[in-house]
């Protein structure tokens, strides 16, 4: 059971409607045991409701749902082995904080509960405020003692529902890196619902990107981010430059004819269904890997080029310099470039080309008309 | 219960003013200190006139001696003591009578009321129009007269009622067994008068209630019995405490329920007693003192369960 490739947490063909409006969709999903899973998408997207239906607090209107390889699709929440982090926290505000850990462990008649109630509170070097009532401490404080609360079960699957989202900023950060620390030490699977993708993208193994109801794509963050696979992955993960175009060439790096401009890409990074001679495409490209061709250099060969256009913005950010170029017809393009030697040398109103490898161009389906948010 | 005097309005704590400040704020505080005092002082006149000036009438009256050789009614102020060890030793009976009769009728007016009042709040959760009839329905019994709703019970509970003749044929009653007349119809009528008083706070202490609380016993192994005892009852204690002194109090001082469904003998409460001492047999004094250690044993009891569940900040 304990071998690292385990199932910890299946699902298959999930679908939740509730009257006319289908909040998920046929979802199918697996989780490793011992990962850090993150469910990364807007408001609205069905990942709050898929963690729900792993909860029990939802029964999926069709699918099956598996936990440590037991089917648990009807079972109530209290029987299934998984503990949630509510987005509110949800603390017993009538008992002290050791209660509110105590509680679970005391409900399966756990010995010594207590004790191991304080040692939980250890974890999260909250062990003197355990005498407390939860509306006595601080956010941070509460998460904390949420978090406790349902670690201390050491459950199959940990649930948190956009857990840092009530914090401020500096203390978002310190948490995510403990949230870490926390998921390696206890080795059990986490299952983290968010919005951010720098969130999703800092603390987890493995991202499932969702919009409407489906899971867009999957994969390690990296993966995700190099390589989208849909506009909206592309756009909701970190930022891209689209345009779009007709297949030309084909062989091991594709020719796409974009307004008249050859553009190539390897054909292992297009995911677009059809990649023959006059398919759509979309090819994208992250702004951090587009370099500025300023008027009279000339880019390095093996590159795309686009252009010329005009610069519209220049926003120095301390670390980097982000840079708007209007392409025309192509639209508004972004390069942001490290500031590793000294200031830009670009202005406003200067026409200049954009040029990036070839190897870093992805392609997409091509729906233009498909974009993030 | 204390009453301000109206006066200088510096150290006059009205609502809303905190302890003195120093220079401009504390003539800020102080004419909003007076502004408290004025808006006070209608209720304030209205206590003193109407409670306060009564209550000492009423422990005067219970300390009055009949005058010597005067008619029936006829006392003249004293402080004879002995009018309470007299009455007490006379009249222990209706009430203790009195305190167990309120007491059954708050249990049953929690049995009752609870449900009615976690159907509502808990199961009519995110619908208000169905919300807002049931409220109504709860509250509908105080449309009629309290006078009329309890002599609703003696025709339901009469010897020819389908209730009785239902009992009779099952055999629970015996053939000679009747509910008019016996402490049964009190406590029931006394529980049927009361249960809206115990339903309304106890609704208003579930609609408080955030589902999320529920959802998180249940994601911590806690089946839904025992959700609702380790989490929704003890968030709902404070609506019980209220209603269960909502029912309590006039309860024990109820004497229309066993006046118009009681008998004479066995199931008399110290209202009735009171009442009869007070305009039949114009004893103005040992109904004087019977009110007064009512109205005493009441403050001690409720004293005692409000310290005893915690509730302090209920007072």
């Amino acid at each position: 059971m304990r071998s690292p490739h385990t199932a910890s947490l299946e699902l298959w063909g999930v679908r939740k409607e509730f009257g006319s409006f289908t909040a998920v969709e046929s979802l199918d999903l697996t989780v490793p045991e011992g990962s850090f899973f993150a469910l990364l998408g807007p408001s609205g997207c069905g990942k709050t409701t898929t963690l729900r239906m792993v909860a029990g607090l939802e029964q999926p209107t069709s699918g099956v749902i598996s936990i440590g390889g037991r089917d648990v699709t009807g079972t109530a929440a209290h029987r299934r082995p998984v503990n949630t982090v509510f987005q509110s926290y949800a603390l017993f505000p009538h008992l002290t904080v050791l209660d509110n850990v105590a509680f679970g462990l005391k409900r399966k008649r756990v010995p010594d509960a207590r004790a191991k109630a304080r040692a939980g509170l250890e974890t999260v070097q909250l062990a003197h405020l355990g005498d407390r009532r939860p509306n006595q401490l601080s956010g941070g404080q509460q998460q904390r003692v949420a978090l406790a609360r349902a670690l201390v079960n050491s459950p199959s699957v940990l649930l948190l529902d956009e857990p840092l989202g009530a914090l401020d900023l500096a203390l978002r950060r310190e948490m995510q890196l403990e949230l870490k620390r926390i998921q390696a030490d206890a080795g059990i699977t986490f299952v983290h619902v968010t919005h951010d993708q720098e969130e999703a993208m800092t603390m987890a193994d493995t991202v499932a990107v969702m919009n409407e109801g489906r899971v867009e794509q999957l994969g390690p963050p990296a993966e995700l981010y190099e390589l989208p696979s849909t506009a909206f992955v592309a756009n909701f993960l970190g930022r891209s430059n689209l345009v779009t175009g007709s297949v030309v060439d084909v062989g091991e790096v594709l020719g796409v004819d974009v307004a008249g401009t050859r553009l190539r890409v390897p054909v292992g990074r297009v995911s677009a269904g059809s990649t023959g001679v006059g398919a759509v495409v979309q090819l994208g490209v992250r702004p951090e890997k587009v370099r500025i061709v300023a008027n009279g250099s000339e880019p390095t060969s093996g590159s795309n080029v686009l252009g010329p256009g005009k610069v519209t913005d220049v926003s120095f950010t301390g670390v980097s310099t982000q840079y708007q170029v209007d392409l025309g017809d192509l639209g508004v393009h972004e390069v942001f470039a490290q500031n590793s030697s000294g200031a830009p040398e670009v202005r406003v109103g200067d026409a200049v080309r954009l040029a990036w490898d070839v190897d870093h161009t992805f392609g997409l389906a091509g729906e233009p008309a498909r974009s993030g948010q | 219960m204390t009453t301000v005097a109206p006066g200088p309005a510096i150290g006059v704590a009205a609502p809303g003013t905190g302890a003195p400040g120093t220079g401009a704020e504390d003539v800020a505080a102080r004419r909003a200190g007076a502004a408290g005092v004025g808006l006070m002082l209608p209720g304030t006149l209205y206590l003193v006139a109407f409670f306060v000036i009564p209550v000492f009438a009423l422990l005067a009256t219970s300390l009055y001696v009949p005058v010597p050789g005067g008619d029936v009614g006829q006392f003249m102020p004293a402080f004879h003591w002995q009018n309470y060890v007299t009455a007490l030793a006379d009249f222990w009976q209706p009430l203790a009578r009195s305190f167990w009769f309120a007491l059954l009728a708050t249990a049953g007016a929690l049995a009752v009321g609870y449900p009615i009042a976690y159907l509502i709040a808990v199961r009519g959760r995110g619908r208000p129009l169905l919300q807002g009839m049931l409220l109504v329905l709860v509250v509908a019994p105080f449309f009629t007269s309290f006078v009329l709703r309890t002599i609703a019970w003696k025709q339901i509970l009469a010897d020819d009622g389908y209730v009785v003749q239902a009992l009779h044929w099952l055999h629970v009653l015996p053939p000679d067994g009747r509910l008019t007349a016996t402490s049964f119809a009190v406590v029931v009528s006394l529980t049927h008068n009361f249960v809206p008083f115990m339903a309304l706070p106890i609704y208003a202490s579930l609609e408080r209630l955030d589902p999320r609380l529920v959802e998180a016993g249940g994601d911590l192994y806690a089946g839904p019995w025992t959700t609702f005892r380790t989490v929704t009852l003890p968030l709902s204690m404070p609506g019980v405490v209220s209603g269960t002194l909502l029912t309590f109090i006039p309860a024990a001082g109820d004497y229309v329920s066993a006046s118009l469904l009681g008998n004479s003998t066995n199931t008399a409460m110290i209202g009735q007693v009171i009442d009869t001492r007070f305009f039949r047999l114009l004893d103005y004094p040992t109904a004087a003192s019977l009110s007064v250690v009512l109205m005493a044993a009441i403050a001690v009891l409720v004293g005692l369960y409000v310290r005893r569940t915690g509730t302090e900040d209920l007072l």
